[in-house]
């Protein structure tokens, strides 16, 4: 499957520049922060109330992150499931992305969790409640992390060399990609349906129903498409290579019929549903609502032709886009169009803020290191300019 | 096995429905109404069902001493339409002087030939406390003094139960000074009997505990007190629906204030919920849930069915709290609403300042190397 030019080798040169320097310092603060929080409570670092029990650490952390991490989710789906070879040297950055995305977000909600010394709970029989979406929610993130981690082995064994152990797990790793492919299937609609319950707390631009699981599983495998371009560019040009867009243009194209099927089930839904009415009173959520659709609607124009996705910049512009109107759509369903009761606000915390800004800076710190020192990265030569 | 319990209970209910000219429906929540009382497991309700259906109808012989009938009253004005019917039809009442049509000598000859013909068989029920200063002579039925009554009738009875706080420790009767001795059944006959205190008790406290006495032979569980421990294992205040404003320190401090209007606790206003056994605040009264019993009406309970505090700790005194103590710190009364922070907003904005810059930028620079050829088809 994987062409010889492409197999993938590191990237080796400095681990201290400016750059990672700075990373190191942002997330060294959102360390210290945690640890404040874990002795000192909730209440002592977040601004979150008892009118707005989850903040910006749920909603961008665990929400937002985990479906900015389902480039590996998608490419699997793709190459895997579709069968589509000739994207497999995008596979293995996208699942390291991913990687450390879900093991984040999965750790994040231990530092949401006002007791999180019983974080353990939800694991275990007896404590747990099986009917709970929550439950199928964090059972299925855990395990997907897991199953990332065997997913990922592979470059870390070719590295140390365990061509015994490697050679063993090839022949179980269909399983646990197959895994992968399923588990965020569950998970990612699931996170939609999370506000299924909210029922009238969730404004009617979010509140989908029974189409919120679908909506937001479309969106995930956008983001997910949106985010391995998105990494494939930044990648190129930060390490100086060649940039991808001959694997990125047809790549495009799959991501823009999707893109299109998304706008017309949830321009639908809203008329259906008879809430597209909202969208036009003087309110923040209206104003919200309309830049969200504005993020999906602009790359349905920009990137339409063949020509426009075959150009580098388009194509990055177009997927910024779609991951700002993904990151809105969740932000939106979970924040602003989350309405418990007159008075009650919500508006994150300088320490929140720099915990979210910490983790974020955390993974692309992990990931600088990881693909200098392992093979993850195809073995390209540099960009001839 | 789970079709077959259903099945020998619906049977037993559609026997029980046509003898008794009720809903089956009806019956059935009755069979499980009166297992949760119990505090019975899955199933129980099926054993109840089948057991009423067979209808052996204990004799009960029912005495009236110094009280005001509120007992009998609260099991006849219950509001469910089948409690009445259903009492009448598991037990087979041969002595009540409220209740039954006999008067006169014929009703003392009702309760002598019921006892004769159940000698060792029937359950015997006493309402009211039985006065024992003076020898007795404050309250005679027929003739006979309370005293002589209760002794005699409980010489050959299988069970004897004492209903109301007045028969199992003296209730109101026996408040200080007590000019009559007025005591309960235990203190009378010199050993511990089965008492549902409560002024008056609820009925399906009683009711329960005749169920489960025709369901399985024998009298339910007991504490030191003679009381039954599905009943009164637990004192109010732990399962209180305004337990959560006692925990958080939100009080009523007069009737009608601010606090009480608003449903906070009322121990401040001498609530006896934290020192009183009882299941008030989980079964409610008069079968319309658990919105009606004095608690959930705005009154502080007065420990109507505790020796040593109803009838005798004044009702707004404030109760003793048994097995808990207060947490080390309330959480605020006032909850705030939510704050922003300018130096937050700032920090929002900057980031998302410098990360559309930044995307911009790059954009704008990929753009410059769009002169890239077209990958050829197929590639």
């Amino acid at each position: 499957m994987a062409n010889h030019t492409h197999a993938p080798a590191p990237l080796g040169g400095s681990l201290f520049t400016p750059f990672t320097l700075l990373l190191g310092t942002l997330s060294a603060i959102a360390g210290v922060i945690l640890l404040y929080r874990l002795f000192y409570g909730l209440g002592a670092v977040t601004n979150l109330n008892d009118g707005y029990p989850w903040g910006i650490w749920i909603a961008y952390d665990v929400v937002v992150g985990s479906a900015f991490a389902c480039g590996g989710y998608a490419m699997a789906l793709l190459v895997y499931i579709f069968n589509k070879g000739q994207y497999h040297p995008l596979v293995r950055p996208a699942l390291l992305a991913s990687l450390f995305g879900y093991t984040l977000a999965g750790a994040s909600v231990i530092f949401d969790l006002g007791r999180w010394w019983n974080f353990w709970h939800i694991f275990w029989p007896g404590y747990a409640q099986v009917n709970s979406v929550m439950f199928e929610v964090a059972v299925c993130i855990s395990a997907y992390i897991v199953v990332m981690w065997i997913e990922f082995a592979p470059a870390f064994l070719e590295k140390w060399g365990l061509k015994d152990v490697r050679q063993k797990l090839n022949k179980l790793l269909f399983f646990f990609i197959a895994l992968g492919v399923l588990l965020p299937s569950m998970h990612q609609s699931s996170l939609g349906s999370l506000l299924v319950i909210f029922g009238e707390q969730i404004h009617p631009l979010w509140q989908s129903g029974m189409l919120l699981p679908l909506i937001y599983l479309m969106t995930a495998i956008l983001l997910g498409f949106a985010v391995v371009i998105f990494e494939a560019t930044l990648s190129s040009t930060g390490f100086r290579r060649q940039l991808e867009t001959p694997v990125l243009a047809p790549l495009a194209k799959l991501m823009y019929g999707l893109l299109a099927a998304y706008v017309v089930v949830r321009v639908l839904d809203l008329l259906l549903r008879g809430a597209l009415g909202s969208a036009f009173a003087a309110t923040w959520q209206a104003f919200w609502f309309w830049v969200e659709m504005a993020c999906f609607v602009v790359p349905l124009a920009t990137l339409a032709t063949d020509r426009a996705r075959r150009s580098a910049g388009r194509l990055f512009a177009g997927a910024v886009l779609l991951m700002l109107g993904g990151f809105l759509l969740r932000i939106n369903g979970f924040l602003v169009g989350y309405m418990t009761g007159e008075g009650w606000h919500y508006f994150p915390s300088l320490a929140e803020l720099m915990v979210t800004v910490g983790l974020i800076a955390f993974e692309i710190l992990a990931y600088i290191y990881i693909v200098r020192n392992y093979p993850v990265l195809p073995a390209a030569q540099p960009a001839t300019r | 096995m789970i079709e077959t319990y259903i099945d020998e209970t619906t049977e037993a209910a559609a026997t029980v429905a046509s003898r008794l000219r009720i809903d089956r429906r009806e019956f059935l929540q009755f069979c499980a109404a009166t297992a949760a009382t119990l505090g019975l497991p899955t199933g129980a309700e099926a054993a109840i069902a089948k057991a009423v259906e067979k209808a052996q109808r204990p004799s009960v012989i029912w005495l009236h001493f110094q009280e005001c009938t509120g007992c009998s009253e609260s099991l006849l004005r219950a509001e469910h339409p089948t409690l009445e019917k259903l009492i009448l039809d598991v037990i087979s009442l041969d002595y009540h002087e409220t209740l039954m049509a006999a008067a006169g000598h014929q009703a003392e000859a009702a309760r002598k030939s019921a006892m004769k013909a159940n000698k060792g068989k029937y359950i015997l029920v006493v309402e009211g406390a039985i006065p024992v200063a003076q020898d007795g002579i404050f309250c005679k039925i027929g003739g006979h003094k309370a005293i002589d009554m209760l002794k005699e009738c409980a010489a050959d009875a299988a069970a004897v139960i004492a209903m109301g706080s007045c028969a199992s420790w003296g209730g109101m009767p026996s408040t200080d000074p007590n000019p009559t001795g007025s005591s309960g059944v235990a203190d009378v006959l010199g050993k511990p009997v089965v008492t549902i205190p409560g002024c008056p008790p609820n009925p399906y406290n009683f009711l329960a505990t005749a169920v489960h006495f025709l369901t399985f032979g024998k009298l339910p569980e007991i504490d030191q007190l003679g009381r039954p421990k599905f009943a009164y294992g637990r004192i109010i205040h732990e399962h209180c629906e305004r337990r959560a404003h006692f925990d958080a320190g939100r009080f009523a401090l007069e009737f009608g204030d601010e606090g009480h209007r608003k449903g906070y606790c009322l121990y401040k206003l001498g609530c006896k919920g934290p020192e009183t056994y009882a299941n008030c605040s989980t079964i409610g009264f008069g079968d319309v849930g658990e919105s009606n019993w004095p608690v959930a009406c705005g009154h502080p309970c007065i420990g109507c069915s505790e020796k040593g505090v109803g009838f005798t700790k004044p009702i707004h005194m404030t109760a003793q709290l048994k097995g808990m103590s207060p947490p080390a710190s309330y959480p605020g009364v006032v909850e705030q609403q939510g704050k922003t922070s300018f130096a937050s907003a700032a920090a929002l904005a900057a980031i998302a300042g410098a990360a559309a810059g930044g995307a911009a930028m790059l954009a704008k620079n990929l753009g410059k190397q769009d002169d890239v050829p077209a990958p050829k088809k197929g590639e």
